[in-house]
């Protein structure tokens, strides 16, 4: 196995694709996105809400290979219960680690797990993968009337 | 039996075989099906044309044009001798999805004059008490071209259903009647990798008048094929996965339907007469050729022909059917694997689709390209085949006549690696 792939498959990735966090759609949704990677037929719907307390919940459901499965499973995790602002620094954080070519160093207290995902960004195919869960929250978050922060979410 | 093919030999042929991938692995490529690799007599002659003959074909006086146009022709007639048509039923087009929606369009093409009083053939003019036959193992360029026709002119969309072992269910056949016009079939499958009965088919769609068209992509490189044997009327194949140049692809048609058909691209090489209202045509298959044509690549295609000719397709169907039957067979006994299509090598071409219990066929792919071994994952632009065994995708492994029994053997080692590294055995 060379350094690359094992830098693509960190534990925490395989681990989330096998225990999946929070893989259950959100009934109450005021959001819902259902993206799919034409290419190879990997899917994801998410769902959001923001309660009266101004917590995110995140629900989702999908099927697909193991990045775009453990990446739907970490950022679930990272954002239930989280605040808008959290939610909006993480998705801008997480998009410039997957244009990053593998360049610069992801921020782990923003990311959690998901700086398992740096060693994608130097497999070009694969970057969609990790980004397909991210940009069906992206939509569902804007069908739900959630558009915190614009500069955020124009690289898209 | 064994292969007759001097595989260690050929692959000299091929540069591209000689390189590493991924740092230091040496290139094990198994996805001709996607596109072949293309031997130096091929790039040898492209380029010897544009260094001597280079010219825009058909018109100009001097002599780089006559050489340039002598080229073209004499590739047509090189084609042509290789599927045993005429010349002159031999239509050069930019690939196989070009070539099918060639033939859909000359049907909406027919029907939209027709509606405004223009004289067609009503062989291809389409209403909503008609219908088109097509199977659910198409390609999407021979699935989509027909929607879309189906569409614009309200006529029905049919497809012959698959049986559970990967073969089209002839009990269907009754779905071609009275009211086709048209039946397009594809001849070897490039997913599941069957081999279609098509004259079978093409029968029954002579039967009730319908017009039969045949997707050759996937058979042509890689069997002895006499479009006339086929019993169609359109047959359609690209260039690159016989390898040839990317950038050209075939019809081959009867003459008397090219003949029948409207144009579909339309402008300049194409016509007969031009007046500001009105234009009448040339006929096929410079009707179908608008534009300057692509004259290297046919060049470079006339030179895989003969490259193929070298070697004897029956040789190279032998070949591959010796290394489809190997690697069906170590498929087979690699536990939590399950193929998507015939199990068996009859009536089978050697693209082979696969599943891995546990682990998608986006990371199976990735760990056997991380060992140099090159594969095509995804739906294969047959995605209602793949619904129809249940899998989002599959791993597929396509092998050619520069691949041998030891790149089987690679792809097999790089499966059990996979599920090692997954934990699913």
């Amino acid at each position: 196995m060379s350094d690359n792939v094992e830098a693509l498959y960190q534990e925490i990735i395989l681990d989330h694709y096998k225990h999946p966090r929070g893989a259950t759609p959100l009934t109450d949704a005021q959001g819902e996105s259902f993206q799919v990677n034409p290419t190879c037929g990997d899917e994801v719907t998410v769902g959001v809400r923001l309660d009266d307390a101004g917590h995110v919940h995140v629900g989702y459901e999908g099927q697909g290979c193991s990045i775009s499965q453990a990446s739907a499973s970490v950022m679930s995790e990272l954002l239930e219960g989280e605040s808008v602002e959290h939610m909006a620094e993480a998705e801008r954080a997480f998009l410039d680690m997957m244009h990053s070519k593998g360049a610069g160093e992801p921020n782990e207290d923003v990311l959690g797990d998901g700086i398992a995902f740096a060693g994608v960004s130097k497999y070009p195919a694969r970057i969609k993968c990790a980004l397909l869960p991210w940009m069906a929250l992206q939509d569902a978050r804007l069908k739900a009337g959630i558009d915190v922060d614009k500069a955020a979410t124009s690289e898209i | 039996m064994a292969s007759p093919l001097d595989v260690q030999r050929i692959r000299k042929d091929f540069p591209i075989l000689g390189r590493t991938v991924r740092g230091d692995r040496p290139l094990v490529y198994l996805d001709s099906a996607a596109t072949s690799q293309k031997p130096t007599a091929v790039l040898d002659a492209e380029r010897a044309y544009y260094e001597n003959s280079n010219a825009a074909v058909h018109r100009g006086a001097h002599q780089l044009a006559e050489e340039a146009t002598d080229a073209y022709e004499s590739a047509r007639a090189a084609i042509a001798r290789f599927v045993g048509g005429r010349p002159e039923d031999i239509v050069f087009t930019k690939n196989a999805t070009e070539g099918l929606n060639l033939a859909a369009y000359a049907f909406s093409n027919a029907t939209a004059k027709a509606s405004h009083g223009h004289a067609v053939d009503p062989r291809f003019v389409l209403t909503e008490k008609d219908s088109v036959v097509i199977t659910e193992m198409e390609h999407h360029a021979n699935l989509i071209p027909w929607q879309e026709l189906c569409a614009k002119t309200g006529a029905q969309l049919r497809w012959i259903g698959l049986t559970d072992d990967g073969r089209l269910d002839l009990d269907q056949l009754s779905l071609i009647d009275d009211t086709t016009k048209v039946v397009s079939v594809v001849h070897q499958s490039n997913i599941l990798g069957t081999v279609n009965p098509v004259r079978r088919v093409m029968d029954r769609a002579h039967e009730v008048g319908a017009i039969g068209v045949v997707d050759a992509c996937q058979s042509i490189p890689h069997m002895p094929v006499d479009v006339e044997d086929l019993g169609a009327d359109l047959v359609t194949w690209s260039g690159h996965k016989m390898l040839g140049p990317t950038g050209i692809g075939l019809l081959w048609g009867r003459a008397e339907i090219l003949d029948a058909m409207p144009p579909f691209l339309t402008g300049g090489s194409m016509i007969e007469t031009v007046h500001m209202d009105h234009s009448t045509f040339a006929p096929p298959p410079q009707r179908f050729e608008a534009g300057v044509p692509m004259v290297a690549q046919s060049v470079g295609l006339e030179a895989a022909v003969r490259y193929l000719e070298d070697v004897g397709m029956e040789s190279v169907a032998q070949h591959e059917h010796d290394i489809t039957e190997y690697a069906l067979a170590g498929l087979q006994e690699l536990p939590g694997v399950r193929i998507i299509g015939p199990t068996d090598a009859v009536d089978r071409g050697s693209a082979i689709s696969f599943v891995v219990d546990g682990i998608h066929p986006h990371d199976v792919g990735q760990l056997l390209d991380d060992r140099g071994v090159a594969v095509r994952v995804g739906h294969h632009c047959a995605w209602p085949t793949c619904r129809r065994y249940n899998v989002p995708a599959t791993t597929r492994l396509s092998s050619y006549i520069y691949n041998d029994r030891s790149d089987i053997d690679a792809a097999l080692a790089g499966i059990r690696a996979a599920q090692e590294f997954f934990g699913v055995l």
